[in-house]
């Protein structure tokens, strides 16, 4: 039986190969082992969603993510995106807008939006809430976030869609 | 908190995974999307030897239609299942109840068969299937077996799964011409699980009732059929006399444990109001 | 006009004004937006420990024999250590303060010694090379235990039958009365009297990064490094000091980014004690963060009363008078060193606040239970003094049969009547109420609503329209904590710095939790100093670097370091031009300094950057006058000293509908105009507001930490207890009244508490709005299903 396991996947774009405990969520890996301490844990079990990171595309609770589990897969974090210019334009909005204060949050609210982004379609604010509702923000108001997201998305979908 | 230390094992196939579960027995435990039970680890509330990821198994995953059967793979995601346009049209009792099925984040990993052998109460799926009188399929070393949902289900996170098998997948009935569906649940918020909920289920005549399906949950210790109230029900005109009557009905039907902030009362009142609103929809 | 006689409070004007009331992003937020932040769980050290602690499953219990014989020979521990052995490194402390008079609390330790008193008080301290370690050795601790009678009723803690700290007589660990002289003959005169008794869930702080320390003692010095996450660095350095016998200059304590704290984190936690005690007996970096179970058993409570009120009013709908009754339950020890008896006390100060009654009686009691501590947080007592009296106001004008809105314009405080004393004996310089009422009715179209509100009733729809009006203590003198013995600094200090290539630089004592404290500081000194703002750099949280002040707490960042920046800046501002008159052999009188440039004052024409002008300070003076010094750095403080608080005011309005059949409240939308003095930055009051006020609809519908009468906590996690996401908040409107406080230059009051102290008051109004015409109303807090259910007689 193994605890540990030789592990394998694909950092923000780049080969990373480690012996990982079977037992480390996706999160305390990231951190302790590679240093990205952009990822956030904010209750370990599954609610607050701070812990959002990117596998294999789709956005996941990291804390519910066995390190393990990642083998053979893409994983992206808040620091990769951030580099690859991938959130920029969010962050931005972001920024403009005041759309976080403690900005704990802030990582995985950004991966959460992120995820709407693509989608090139109007969505109404109450969409825009229904997708961030797994994402706790205790300092704002979720309003600026909203905003935020909403203007990111009327710039990005294309007239004559929606 | 930490998850207690344990060994992981993916292994390739069915034989394989029968094989760990005969030779750790309790000890080991089955993750799929571990949405559930990761969680669980994290809090300490259960410390197994060994997971077996059975997430790369060939032929667990996907949605399937054929002679009038909707197959889905247990390793279907909640996701996959929201963004099925086949669900859409075959099940759309599913298709309006994955909606309420936790976040986007959850609903990418979490599966639907972890949701059957988990087992939870309060969970979506269960009530569906208990509705729509699915079928489980379990697989063990001794081959398959399929037991309707209805049977599945034994008691507070209890199923018929026996010490070995594990869920394969879950078979629906596709929806036929004139019938409908409709799920409601109440949740203090979206993603939260439900105080009670409503999977319902009828022939839709427009004057008359029949054929009517009611389980819930979030009102026993599994899926909860309500059989005194859908009695009242066939064959009965869509008055408020009979909608009337149904209610008072699940009065024989729930025993509703208190949770946290509601109680059995307030409950049962619930899941009456639910079925007065699903009867409407139902009955238009 | 010259940035000289910058007039920060020109009423009505934001000209000439430079960045104050700009929407201005701030700088700090740009690292939080790319994962680039350091909390304090983010930081690597060498030979870094970490500590858990083995907490007490029990709420009260005497602890007989701890074994640790197997958990010291589990993989990576250090060290495994009981109450005792903390104790010889960290002395306790009493949570009291002089002038609460009466207050009292028995000795606290960082580890519990003997007798446990809630359920996860901390009764050892397991250190491990890794986290998960030190969880793993700390299941492996054996424990005996004899479970003591538990109090958790506060009814039943008053009376007394079981005392938790015998030595202390009884359970009442603070009370305060207080009456007008007339009380008695106004409620004897007046023509009608409403009472109702509310109640207020026990709830908390949730701050999305748990607590945090990480002490790093260095032997070779004698000296203690605290990365920190808390709001009062200041006053953490103090107690480290007096409590690790470790001088005060050997200790520094350094908050780097810090992941909200709402007042979670301006306490002395015995855990975070207990970790700096570690780093002393180990000689090593140890760190502690605690997870979310551990939060929720051990972060401070707040809010946990039962409170009667009376209101006595004229037939005309003249409030003449106040009564209350207020009986909270605040945890086995009064918390450190702010003490569990001020929340009570504002609540005792604040009701009936907004209102020109002049006859008012309070009894407040605040007593000892077998729950988790509780102590200041967000808004202390505001939420519960606003949503008594603005419930019991609603049932005054129900009563008279007089528009809610209407009566509250009629008995809210003029706004031509300031100075003004309230009978509790607060004073405030300058309130807006009617200003604020009116352009609250006026932003959310109040007769509009009202007509809609009565055409859904014909359809069976019910919606409620919810008023409260508010006040809110910030900018605290040293009459709250210092008076009553606390080393807990009411002034602040900032210094500016002029450096070589022309940026400004920042250091203030107040520090940042994600306000946007940095970023109106640098606003403030860009506008006095005459730079743009990308050209300053703020620097807070560390003892070791930034003047001396209290820290973030009670709304007073802005207020009180904003004015240590401004006062700095001005001098700064006057100094460069010394330099510059004496560089160039001009008369000062004739130069400004505007856009990063010294220009003359009359024409504009630029004379010199300020480049150019540290050039030559810092690495040309043989170019100056021989006996000329410049003095490019400049430190300033201010104290709030005229009044005891700078008192702001405002009001809100929520509009819900309720679902009569499932008890279930939709929050439609939420309004709210403040008058927090001078608005520094628009943009950052705004969400601050609204993040205010969605913490307030957290404690009005979703909040409680609900115990057991056994005192185990039975929600304790972030699935169970309930905080306000977004799928459930409304949109939020603010608006603003500017009324500058005169004590200040700057003329900022505060805003950081503003939205919580309203918000839950103005949705139970809404609610019980809502449930009027059917009869029914709900008081007691969070309104969940049930209680409305409840309430309809449907539960």
């Amino acid at each position: 039986m193994d605890h540990a396991l030789d592990t394998t996947m694909i950092l923000n774009g780049a080969p990373v190969s480690r012996r990982i405990p079977a037992r480390q969520h996706l999160i305390d890996f990231l951190r302790d082992e590679m240093g990205l301490t952009g990822s956030h844990l904010g209750c370990e079990h599954g609610v607050c969603g701070t812990c959002t990171v990117r596998v294999d595309g789709q956005i996941v609770r990291g804390c519910l993510t066995l390190a393990v589990q990642a083998n053979g897969k893409r994983v992206d974090t808040i620091e990769g995106m951030s580099d690859s210019g991938e959130l920029a334009v969010l962050q931005q909005a972001f920024h403009a807008r005041n759309a976080l204060q403690c900005g704990f949050c802030t990582p995985g609210m950004l991966m959460a939006a992120q995820d709407l982004i693509g989608q090139k379609r109007k969505l109404s604010r109450e969409e825009i809430r229904a997708h961030l509702s797994g994402n706790y923000c205790r300092c704002t108001g979720y309003q600026s976030i909203v905003d935020a997201i909403e203007e990111v998305l009327q710039t990005d979908v294309p007239h004559g869609q929606g | 908190m930490k998850a207690p230390s344990f060994a992981y094992a993916k292994p390739g196939t069915l034989p394989q995974v029968f094989d760990l579960l005969e030779r750790h027995g309790d000890g080991a435990k089955i993750l799929a999307g571990g949405q559930s039970l990761l969680a669980s680890l994290n809090l300490r509330l259960s410390s197994p030897e060994l997971l077996i990821d059975i997430t790369g198994l060939p032929g667990l995953n996907g949605i399937r239609i054929a002679d009038g059967k909707v197959r889905i793979g247990a390793l279907t995601t909640h996701r996959q299942i929201e963004q099925s346009s086949e669900i859409a049209e075959h099940l759309p009792l599913l298709a309006q109840a994955v909606r309420h099925v936790a976040h986007v984040a959850i609903r990418n990993v979490g599966t639907i068969g972890g949701s059957f052998a988990l087992a939870d109460p309060a969970a979506e799926y269960p009530a569906c299937a208990v509705a729509l009188d699915a079928t489980v399929v379990l697989a063990g070393s001794k081959g398959e077996r399929r037991v309707k949902a209805r049977d599945f289900f034994r008691s507070l996170y209890e199923t018929a799964l026996v010490p070995g098998e594990i869920v394969t997948a879950v078979e629906f009935d596709a929806i036929r011409p004139n019938f409908r569906s409709v799920f409601l649940e109440l949740a203090r918020r979206q993603g939260d699980y439900a105080i009670v909920g409503l999977a319902a289920h009828a022939k839709a005549d427009g004057s008359r009732f029949s054929d009517v399906r009611l389980a819930f949950l979030g009102a026993g210790a599994t899926p909860v059929l309500a059989g005194n109230a859908m009695a009242s029900l066939e064959g009965k005109p869509c008055s408020a006399d009979v909608v009337a009557a149904a209610k008072e009905a699940l009065a024989e039907d729930l025993d509703p444990p208190k949770d946290l902030t509601t109680s059995s009362a307030a409950k049962l009142h619930l899941a009456r109001v639910l079925t007065g609103r699903a009867l409407a929809a139902l009955s238009q | 006009m010259g940035k000289a006689e910058l007039p920060l409070h020109a009423p009505g004007t934001k000209t000439g004004r430079g960045y104050i009331g700009q929407s201005t992003p701030r700088a700090n937020a740009k690292r939080l937006l790319q994962g680039r932040g350091t909390f304090v769980d983010d930081l690597r050290l060498p030979r870094i420990a970490h500590a858990v602690f083995f907490r007490s499953p029990h709420a009260h219990a005497r602890i007989g024999k701890l074994d640790f014989s197997t958990a010291l020979k589990a993989p990576g521990v250090i060290g495994v250590f009981d109450g005792h052995a903390v104790a010889e490194y960290c002395k306790p402390w009493v949570g009291v303060l002089g002038h609460l008079k009466g207050i009292k609390s028995p000795p606290q330790h960082a580890v519990a010694i003997g007798r446990a008193c809630w359920q996860g008080e901390a009764v050892a301290a397991v250190v491990a090379e890794t986290r998960a370690q030190a969880e793993d050795a700390a299941d492996l601790i054996e424990a005996e235990w004899h479970e003591l009678p538990v109090v958790t009723d506060m009814q039943a803690a008053l009376e007394g039958k079981v005392v938790i700290h015998p030595e202390l007589g009884d359970n009442i660990c603070f009370q305060r009365q207080f009456v007008t002289e007339g009380f008695d003959e106004a409620f004897a005169n007046a023509d009608v009297v409403v009472e109702e008794t509310y109640d207020f869930g026990r709830h908390t702080g949730v701050c999305t990064e748990g607590r945090a320390i990480l002490a790093d003692y260095n032997a070779a010095e004698h000296t203690l490094t605290v990365h920190h996450a808390t709001q009062a660095p200041h006053m953490m350095q103090d107690i480290f000091s007096r409590h690790l016998d470790i001088p005060e200059s050997n200790v520094r304590v350094i908050c780097r980014d810090i992941g909200g704290s709402f007042g979670i984190k301006v306490h002395v936690y015995p855990d975070e004690m207990a970790t700096a005690a570690l780093s002393v007996m180990l000689r090593r970096p140890v760190k502690f963060v605690a997870d979310r179970l551990e939060s929720f058993l051990t972060d401070i409570h707040a809010r946990e009363h039962r409170v009667t009120v009376r209101l006595a009013c004229t037939r005309d709908g003249d409030i003449i008078a106040f009564d209350l009754d207020d009986l909270t339950a605040i945890g086995p020890y009064s918390v450190y060193p702010r003490t569990s008896g001020i929340e009570g006390n504002q609540v005792v100060n604040l009701t009936g606040g907004p209102y020109r009654h002049k006859q008012y009686r309070a009894n407040m009691r605040a007593v000892f239970t077998n729950k988790n501590v509780t102590c200041q947080y967000r808004a202390v007592g505001h939420p519960i003094a606003v949503a008594l009296t603005e419930g019991v106001v609603d049932i005054a004008a129900r009563k008279l049969g007089m528009d809610p809105a209407e009566f509250r314009r009629r008995n809210l405080i003029a706004d031509d009547a300031y100075p003004y004393t309230f009978p509790s004996g607060i004073k405030f310089e300058k309130l807006s109420h009617h200003q604020c009422l009116d352009k609250l009715l006026a932003l959310m179209d109040y007769e509009r609503l009202r007509a809609e509100q009565a055409a859904l009733r014909e359809k069976g729809i019910h919606r409620g329209l919810g008023l409260a009006a508010m006040i809110e203590v910030t900018n605290p003198s040293p009459a709250f904590y210092g008076v009553g013995g606390a080393r807990i600094s009411a002034q602040d200090g900032a210094t500016l710095r002029l450096d070589p290539a022309g940026m400004v630089n920042v250091l203030c004592s107040v520090t940042e939790q994600g306000q946007g404290t940095e970023g109106i500081f640098a606003q403030i000194a860009a506008s006095v100093v005459g730079v743009s703002v990308e050209r300053v750099r703020v620097t807070t949280g560390d003892t070791g670097v930034t003047p001396y002040g209290g820290g973030t707490w009670a709304s007073r960042g802005a207020g009180t370091g904003g004015e240590a920046v401004l006062q700095a800046g001005k001098i700064l501002r006057s100094n460069i031009l010394d330099v510059a008159a004496a560089m160039l052999n001009e008369d000062k009188a004739k130069l400004d300094i505007v856009n990063n440039e010294v220009v003359d004052k009359l024409t504009g024409a630029a004379k010199a950057t300020l480049a150019e002008i540290g050039r030559v300070a810092y690495f040309r003076p043989d170019t100056l006058p021989m006996r000329f010094q410049s003095e490019l750095t400049v430190t300033r403080h201010y104290t709030p000293r005229e009044y005891g608080f700078t008192f702001t005011n405002g009001i809100q309005a929520s509009w819900v509908e309720v679902d009569v059949e499932t008890g279930f409240v939709k929050l439609l939308k939420h309004w709210c105009v403040e008058d927090c003095g001078t608005i520094i930055n628009p943009m950052l009051v705004d969400e601050q507001i609204r993040g205010g006020v969605v913490q307030g609809i957290g404690a009005a519908l979703f909040e409680e930490c609900l115990y057991g009468e056994d005192g185990q906590l039975q929600n304790g996690n972030l699935a169970d207890y309930l905080v306000p996401m977004a799928g459930e908040m409304p949109d939020i409107v603010v608006g603003h009244v500017e009324t500058p406080t005169l004590g200040s230059e700057l003329g900022a009051k505060g805003a950081g508490e503003a939205g919580t102290a309203g918000a839950s008051g103005a949705v139970m109004n809404a609610i019980n709005d809502a449930l009027a015409p059917l009869g029914a109303q709900v008081t007691a807090m969070p309104f969940t299903p049930q209680r409305i259910l409840e309430a309809l007689g449907k539960a």
